[in-house]
Formats: C-alpha cells, sequence, structure tokens
C-alpha cells in the first residue's frame, strides 16, 4: 500500500531534512515543472487528477486554480495562502504533515504558486502549533538559501516569496475568505460570495486557498501523473488521505490509508478496536462539523460522495468516537458550545441560535431540560442550515446537532423525564 | 508608550504589507510578548503607529482569543474543553487544577504565578487530555503530570 505523504516521516523523529528531502526525490518537480511545464498545464494535470481540496470541503483543487485569470493587470501580485489553521475540534491531521515534511509543503506552495503565477504566498498557521511554526520557518529559510524561493526561483524568471502568519486564534479564520481577512489585519469575518477569492482575494488580488494535505500532493502528481494518482484509492476519486481516529479506541492516532476503506477498517484495524469494557455507539467522521455515523454505516467507504451519501460529510476525515460511557447529550452540548463560542457574531441564526442551543443542551444535561426543547433544537438546526446564513460555521454545528438528535433521540428523552443525566 | 524594540519588531513586519494597517494582528502580538497582555494604552500607542484608529485596533485584539486584554499570570495554562479531551477526562483534570490553584478558568493565583484558560482543541485529540502552559504542550495528562508541571513554571 502506498502512502506518497507519509512515507518519509518517522513518528516522533524530528522533521525530514532539506537533505534527506532531497534524497528521496524532493525539489525534483520543480524542476521539472520550470523546464517543461506552462502554468496552464500544471493546472490541467491537477483537474486530471482529480485532487479534492483535503480541508473538508472536497473541492475540485484544478477547477479552483483554473478560476484565477493569469492575464490582466500584473502591477500587483496573485497571491497563494495554505490554510493550516486546523481548528476543528477532533482534527489533528496537518499537524503530522507541519511537524514531519516542511519541504513536501513547500516545494508543493512553489509550483500551486507558479500554476496561478503568485509572487506572494502565505501560510496561515494554527496559534498553537509552536514547533511546526519552528520548523517551516527553518526549512522556509533552507529553502531560500538554496535558490527555491526569493527572486529568480532556479533560474526559472519566477518570483515567490513566502510567509509564515501564526494566527492569533479563531476557529472562524479557517473558512476562506475569513482567514483572508485575518491576513488583512481585521477581524475574521466571513466575505461575501461572489466575488470567489480566485478573482478577488487578499488585499482584492485573485488568491487561492489551499489546505496542507492538499498542497502536499502537488510535487507528487507532477512527479508522477495523474493516472498514478487516481490509481491510489479504492473508489475512482483519487489519492490516499490522512485519517484520525480519537476517544475511546485502543490505539487512537493518524494514518495515510487510501479513500474508500471502510468506517470499521479505520476502527477496528488502524485504531484497534474500542477499549476494554467500552461499545461504540456512533462517531462523528471528520470533525465535530459532521454529522454522526452510527452502527448501520460501519461498512460506508470513507470518501467524499459515500460519506455523503450516509448523510454526514468525510470533512477532514479525523474521526471522534463515541462510547457508551460517554453521555451523547453532553458530547453534543460541548460540541455546540464550542460553536457559540467561535460564531463570530456576523449573522443572527448563529450569533443569537447557538448560545439559545447551548443553553437547553445544557440545561438538559443537568436534568432542568423540557421536552419542547426538543422541537426548539430540531427548529434551530433547520435554521442553522445552508442558505440561512453567511458562511459554513451554523450549518456545520448544525450537523452533530441534527444527527445526534435523531440518533440518541431516547437518551435526550430520558434526561428530561428521569430529570437527570443517567451518565452521572 | 512602545519600547524602541516593540516598534522595530513592528516596523518590521509592516516591510512585507502593502499598507501598515495590515500589521495591526502582528502589532499585537509583538506587544503581547513583550508585556505578558496588551493594556488599553497599548492600544492607542498600536493604533497611533498603524495610522488607524483606537477602536479598530480593540476591535481587532478583542476578536482574538489569544490576544490578552486584562493582565495575565507569569504562566497561562490552557486546559483543552474540547470534545475529544471531554471524552478522555479533561474535567476531572480541569477540577483537580482548580482546586489545587484556588482559582477557576478565567482566573490569575494570588501569587500572580499561573492564569488558568480554556481552549477548544489543540490538536492533541490523539493523546488526550492535553493543555499548553505557555507555549509547551502537555497530553496524556494525569494528577501525577499535573503536579510535577505545575512544579515545574515558576
Amino acid at each position: 500500500m502506498e502512502r506518497p505523504l507519509t512515507q518519509n516521516i518517522i513518528p516522533g523523529s524530528a522533521a525530514l531534512s532539506l537533505d534527506d528531502y532531497r534524497k528521496n526525490g524532493g525539489y525534483k518537480s520543480l524542476g521539472i515543472v520550470f523546464k517543461k511545464m506552462a502554468p496552464a498545464e500544471i493546472t490541467n494535470l491537477v483537474k486530471a487528477s482529480n485532487l479534492l481540496g483535503r480541508g473538508g470541503a472536497g473541492f475540485p483543487t484544478g477547477v479552483k486554480w483554473s478560476l484565477v485569470p493569469l492575464e490582466g493587470d500584473r502591477s500587483k501580485p496573485n497571491y497563494l495562502v495554505c490554510n493550516a489553521d486546523e481548528m476543528e475540534p477532533g482534527t489533528f491531521k496537518d499537524r503530522y504533515l507541519l511537524e514531519g515534511n516542511p519541504h513536501q509543503l513547500i516545494e508543493g506552495m512553489i509550483i500551486s504558486a507558479y500554476a496561478i503565477q503568485a509572487e506572494k504566498a502565505y501560510i496561515f498557521l494554527r496559534w498553537a502549533y509552536k514547533k511546526a511554526e519552528e520548523i517551516l520557518r527553518k526549512a522556509i529559510d533552507e529553502a531560500y538559501k538554496a535558490g527555491y524561493l526569493g527572486k529568480n526561483v532556479l533560474g526559472s524568471g519566477f518570483n515567490l516569496d513566502l510567509y509564515v502568519h501564526s494566527s492569533a486564534g479563531r476557529y472562524i479564520c479557517g473558512e476562506e475568505t475569513a482567514l483572508l481577512n485575518s491576513l488583512e489585519g481585521k477581524r475574521a469575518l466571513p466575505r461575501t460570495k461572489p466575488p470567489f477569492p480566485a478573482i478577488s482575494g487578499l488585499f482584492g488580488r485573485p488568491t487561492v486557498v489551499n489546505n496542507v494535505e492538499t498542497l502536499s500532493w502537488i510535487s507528487h502528481i507532477v512527479r508522477n501523473g495523474s493516472d498514478w494518482f487516481k490509481g491510489l484509492s479504492l473508489t475512482p476519486t483519487g489519492g490516499t488521505k490522512l485519517f484520525g481516529v480519537s476517544g475511546k479506541v485502543k490505539n487512537p492516532g493518524t494514518w495515510e490509508l487510501p479513500l474508500g476503506i471502510t468506517v470499521r477498517e479505520l476502527l477496528e484495524e488502524h485504531a484497534g478496536g474500542m477499549l476494554p469494557g467500552h461499545k461504540f455507539r456512533g462517531a462523528l467522521p471528520g470533525g465535530a462539523s459532521t454529522d454522526f455515523l452510527v452502527e448501520e454505516h460501519l461498512d460506508v467507504k470513507m470518501d467524499f460522495s459515500t460519506v455523503a451519501a450516509a448523510g454526514s460529510r468525510m470533512g477532514t476525515g479525523t474521526m471522534i468516537v463515541l462510547d457508551d460511557k460517554t453521555c451523547p447529550v453532553a458530547f453534543v452540548h460541548n460540541v455546540e458550545r464550542f460553536f457559540a463560542l467561535e460564531s463570530c457574531g456576523w449573522c443572527t441564526p448563529c450569533r443569537e441560535g447557538l448560545p439559545w442551543v447551548e443553553k437547553m443542551l445544557e440545561s438538559i444535561e443537568e436534568g432542568t431540560g423540557k421536552m419542547e426543547y426538543l422541537d426548539l433544537l430540531k427548529f434551530n438546526a433547520k435554521y442553522f442550515g445552508p442558505g440561512n446564513t453567511f458562511c459554513a460555521h451554523a450549518p456545520g454545528a448544525a450537523e452533530p446537532l441534527q444527527s445526534g438528535l435523531k440518533y440518541f433521540y431516547d437518551d435526550f428523552v430520558k434526561h428530561i423525564t428521569d430529570k437527570k443525566c443517567p451518565w452521572r | 508608550m512602545l519600547a524602541e524594540e516593540e516598534i522595530k519588531e513592528i516596523n518590521e513586519e509592516i516591510k512585507q504589507y502593502p499598507y501598515p494597517a495590515v500589521a495591526c494582528i502582528d502589532a499585537l502580538k509583538i506587544v503581547q510578548k513583550h508585556r505578558g497582555w496588551v493594556s488599553d494604552e497599548s492600544v492607542k500607542d498600536i493604533a497611533q503607529l498603524l495610522g488607524i484608529s483606537n477602536e479598530e485596533v480593540d476591535g481587532v485584539a478583542t476578536f482574538y482569543s489569544r490576544i490578552y486584554r486584562k493582565p495575565v499570570g507569569r504562566n497561562v495554562i490552557l486546559v483543552c474543553d474540547s470534545v475529544s479531551c471531554m471524552i478522555m477526562g479533561y474535567e476531572s483534570l480541569y477540577e483537580y487544577i482548580s482546586k489545587k490553584l484556588g482559582i477557576a478558568f478565567g482566573g490569575t493565583s494570588t501569587d500572580g504565578r499561573f492564569t488558568l484558560l480554556p481552549i477548544s482543541c489543540l490538536g492533541d485529540c490523539d493523546n488526550a487530555p492535553a493543555m499548553m502552559i505557555n507555549n509547551d504542550h502537555f497530553n496524556r495528562l494525569t494528577a501525577d503530570i499535573i503536579d510535577e508541571l505545575l512544579e515545574r513554571y515558576k
């Protein structure tokens, strides 16, 4: 089984050095690109590979790039931004790539920047990732010294400056237009779309925002081709994916596996199954903002379309497991409290609805909830849904809420009728 | 008044941007690095340096959770209260730390040594429960580890 993204990462040891990265074929793709490929050819190659964005939304990367106008006013730069904010609760996969193989990301970013003719690039890094920040800054410094960054990269005539921006901490910064406002030194409020960032992004210039895992693929696709990439998955989508599992399992962690492995394989073979004395009740398959999957979904394939067909989203591919010793109401309450706190406050359903939901859930968990709350929770979940808010924050919050009510309804009712949490 | 070193560092950040106001978050972080938090006076100083209003700077400062607009202790403990850490028992660890330091979330110990704050996810979910003290990550926490850590940070 091929693990292109993580094969050279040794857990627990230092990040792959520039020398070791080069020994394993690193920065060869950069040579190929500057010798043989026009920017549009790279975009077409990435389009042909069907690389879907690994940040959660699964948007085709090549299509995103193709929206950037390569002609027109070039007096100001286009921008490439790597979204390394990774603040989704239960998500820790990009950290593994950032700390393990920084040059893989940098090479991917140089090629991607060339494809969209961006002369400035940023890595927008999660505040808490101090070790990753140190590793990235050192690697960027090495890349400048080696001539991969700066003026006239490898004699190609292409210029690229790459900066690290360490966030000041807010979940909404992961939303790509909020991220751009944050990079401009403002409050991280999402922007109206259209115009999309590809047309008017950072400082009003054409901008592409891609996830760490997505950008880490680019050098591999250039070197090995789109058919090779497509052959890596068990489903027709293409590629492997970093999956993770946290909760009461024997072996929590993160693994690079083909897209299309089943939930069961991920849980049992890789995460080692449940801890003794604990039973599986459900899981959020891709971070806090995804709908619960339950026992009937154990054979669902982990891929964007297949998880969607099961009523959830693959999201980031990092799964949070709910066991029978954990109260599902407390679980949902914890997640909704997070979303309520992290709402940027811009639109009403999110700013007013989320704290309302949070208070009702707290009340149910404490044994003072009323039956009418259950309908009010459903009502809120409905109005959080897509189309009623400016960005995907509240729709994301609706997912664990609506599916939690669906699959664990009896537990909610029991809290209310017994006037206490059965788990406490 | 901003110190010479602070102004120098902020000006260094301004260089990479099309206009000075973009450096607002960087400036807040630089001031906080030197002073531990951002006072009303510092907000005004940053506004003046960047050529924007005090309100704009304060709007940014109060938006971001890792900018402190009140003084904090010499060490800031950030206990992860996200769902993976909840499943793995952060609540009892929080109660243990809280009892030991005599402060709840948001509080600073009377000796000014520790401020205790919640944080939503540190990306340590596979090694939960997790927390940070200043810039250092700790995970798979137990009461014994907490005892040792509270001793270590003076």
